[in-house]
């Protein structure tokens, strides 16, 4: 009996140490590393130096409405062919936050994410994408220069990822409850008593990033100069305007059908959202209209990136290749509602006058749209003289503002 | 020889995945809880630290967490007044016929998917919905919407061990107590309530650890309201020791409660 229990209690203390050695993930341990423009550390990875032959399967992390394979609406399928054409089967899981992006990409489980400026950043210090190679992207010469090399999708003049698109952050709202029309993110903010218990925001602390916004302009003497790059002052400021907005809000989204599905039933009536929830949402006969507020909005200009612990990486650069193509970029773009990344793909659009409808050429538009960034300590708007929030800090505040 | 070798082939294999996979997770969550972030990637640093359950002590997570047990409390006891009613009818008053026609009715529920349920009620719940076309009012989405939802889908786990306590209850012991002169108020307070007493907390280990750990019902019905699990949910892509500590409290909430439970003779009756 002794012996046996002895022997329980070994296997026990064995599992303890399994389970210690086996859970969470850890920085990548030692190995070269440089500094990057924000101070943090870049792991040394080299990008791939040609293509292979396909290995049949590429698994894609993307934002919802990105990789239409025909599950959603048959007629919207940018997948089969690809899939014929290479013989990479393509499986894809959407996620409804950068955080769960970074999350998931984490697991090593994925090739190739569609990541936003507040992921790229803390995917690339952890190590958990590579450079590439853009001379294996036979699209690459087509894709707008002013996406190329920006500080979200490379360090130090090395590219991490593919431009893929961007847009802006709309405020949606009722046409049939909500008037007058609202033109400014007041509604959601200082006005939102008007449709008290039915505002929405997006279940992120990246969209702090929204009050902050918001701030710029109503609380000019907060000096706020990007919705990034807030120091204490200016980030408890844009705190508190979330806590008076949460009085009045009926529910958080992340999951884009479940906010259409709250427009329709008209539990929430005006909110933050995306121009694919527009669309989806009055195709469902949903009377709702998005528009973009005079005080500008927060956006997304979205990268393709490639998982360092890839087994598929030449089906994931022929996949992003893929979707950067003239063709498939303009049908994207159309059924997601934003400006392509390659200037090609404006000739490709149903409607010829989509290229203009969504800006993608008009820097001076883009001017006033402030990218999803992550923030860092040193602040993103060049002052010296403070310490900026990081993004831990934002978390925090967010947790804090949610539990308030 | 051979018996022992049999014996331990046999028990092996679940013993194995009841150690790793039960034990093992739940030692994994409780290392990960004095681990930290980095800042910046959101990855976990492996340094020791008692932060994250600092972290638990102050109002905000105390607010959560005392919010959940109280949800968990109400459902238990909305089970409880729905439930006894209920199965006394199935066991004691409905025609032995239609008894199993009853239980079905109960467990039908039961297999149909938790999703469709908790959306069921999403859409019963908004402005318009059939609650408010029928009574006038709604709760809307929040902490009633979240302890009516909760109850109604833990409730089949308090009927079914409440109603086999009404079946075993000899109906001698009724009789006796109205023979020796107690009224039906007394019969039900010192007779059938201590024969039920078991039963119902057997049950209740069901619908509070259940309500305890759930967030995708809240998340569908509860509005902005948080709860343990949606803390969790939120913190364990940003900051999972943090999301760790928060899984360890309601751990330990439901060790203290089975070991109430336990007190009451209930584990017999699971």
């Amino acid at each position: 009996m002794r012996t046996s229990k002895k022997k329980g209690l070994g296997a026990l203390a064995a599992v303890a140490v399994l389970a210690l050695a086996g859970c969470g993930s850890s920085t990548p341990a030692g190995g070269g590393s440089t500094a990057g423009a924000g101070g943090f550390k870049v792991p040394d990875l080299k990008p791939l130096d040609k293509l292979g032959t396909p290995e049949g399967e590429v698994k894609v992390l993307a934002w919802p409405g990105y990789v239409e394979d025909g599950s959603n609406d048959p007629k919207v399928d940018w997948v089969s062919d690809f899939e014929k054409s290479t013989g990479c089967n393509v499986t894809v899981k959407t996620f409804g936050t950068s955080d769960e992006a970074v999350q998931l990409m984490r697991t090593g489980e994925y090739d190739t994410v569609s990541a936003s400026g507040d992921a790229t950043l803390r995917l690339i210090a952890a190590g958990d994408v590579e450079p590439v190679n853009t001379s294996l992207i036979t699209n690459y010469p087509d894709i707008f220069d002013s996406l190329k090399n920006q500080p979200w999708n490379s360090v130090n003049g090395v590219s991490y990822g593919i431009p893929h698109g961007r847009g802006a952050n709309l405020l949606m709202y009722r046409t049939d409850l909500v008037k007058p029309a609202p033109d400014s993110w007041g509604a959601v903010f200082d006005k939102a008593g008007a449709q008290a218990g039915k505002v929405t925001a997006y279940d992120s602390p990246i969209y702090i990033a929204d009050a902050a916004l918001y701030l710029m302009s109503t609380k000019p003497e907060l000096g706020i100069k990007d919705p990034y790059a807030l120091d204490d002052k200016q980030l408890a400021a844009a705190v508190d305007l979330l806590k008076a907005q949460k009085a009045n809000v009926s529910e958080y989204w992340s999951d884009y059908l479940k906010e259409v599905q709250a427009f329709k039933n008209g539990t929430s009536t005006v909110g933050t959202t995306w121009q694919v929830i527009a669309n989806v949402a009055q195709a469902e006969k949903a009377p709702v209209e998005a528009i973009l507020p005079k005080e500008g909005a927060t956006g997304w200009s979205d990268t393709w990136m490639v998982s360092a612990k890839s087994k598929h990486k030449t089906c994931a650069y022929k996949f992003i290749d893929h979707i950067v193509s003239p063709k498939v970029n303009a049908q994207i773009a159309e059924y997601f509602g934003e400006a392509p990344a390659n200037r090609k793909a404006c000739a490709e659009t149903a409607d010829p006058n989509h290229c203009k409808t969504y800006h993608a050429e008009d820097e001076a538009y883009f001017a006033k749209v402030h990218y999803w960034n992550t923030p860092i300590s040193a602040c993103l708007d060049g002052r010296t003289n403070v310490k900026c929030t990081d993004y831990a800090a934002w978390t925090k505040a967010w947790t804090e503002i949610r539990n308030s | 020889m051979r018996r022992r070798l049999g014996l331990a082939a046999l028990l092996t294999p679940p013993m194995l995945w009841l150690v790793v996979a039960y034990l093992g997770a739940l030692v994994a969550i409780f290392a990960t809880a004095f681990w930290t972030t980095d800042p910046f990637t959101n990855l976990v640093v492996r340094t020791f630290t008692l932060d994250n359950f600092r972290e638990l002590r102050t109002p905000t997570y105390l607010g959560i967490i005392g919010r959940t047990i109280l949800i968990a409390a109400l459902v238990t006891v909305l089970c409880v007044v729905v439930a006894v009613p209920f199965a006394f009818f199935m066991a004691r008053v409905a025609p032995a016929r239609s008894r199993s026609l009853l239980l079905a009715l109960v467990l039908v529920p039961l297999w149909a998917s938790y999703l469709v349920k908790a959306y069921a009620w999403r859409a019963m719940l908004q402005p318009s919905g059939v609650l408010e076309s029928v009574f006038g009012t709604t709760p809307g989405y929040g902490f009633a919407a979240v302890v009516i939802t909760l109850s109604y889908l833990w409730l089949p786990y308090m009927i079914l061990p409440v109603y086999a306590a009404f079946e075993r209850l000899p109906e001698s012991h009724l009789e006796a107590s109205a023979d020796l002169g107690g009224r039906p108020w007394t019969t039900f307070r010192r007779v059938v309530v201590p024969a039920l007493w078991p039963a119902i907390a057997a049950g209740s280990v069901f619908t509070f650890s259940l309500s305890l750990g759930d967030y995708i019902a809240v998340s569908i019905v509860g509005g902005k309201l948080q709860v343990l699990g949606t803390a969790v949910l939120q913190n364990i892509t940003l900051d999972l020791p943090f999301a760790a500590a928060l899984g360890t409290s309601s751990v330990v909430v439901m060790v203290l409660y089975l070991l109430a439970v336990r007190r009451a003779g209930a584990l017999e009756n699971l």
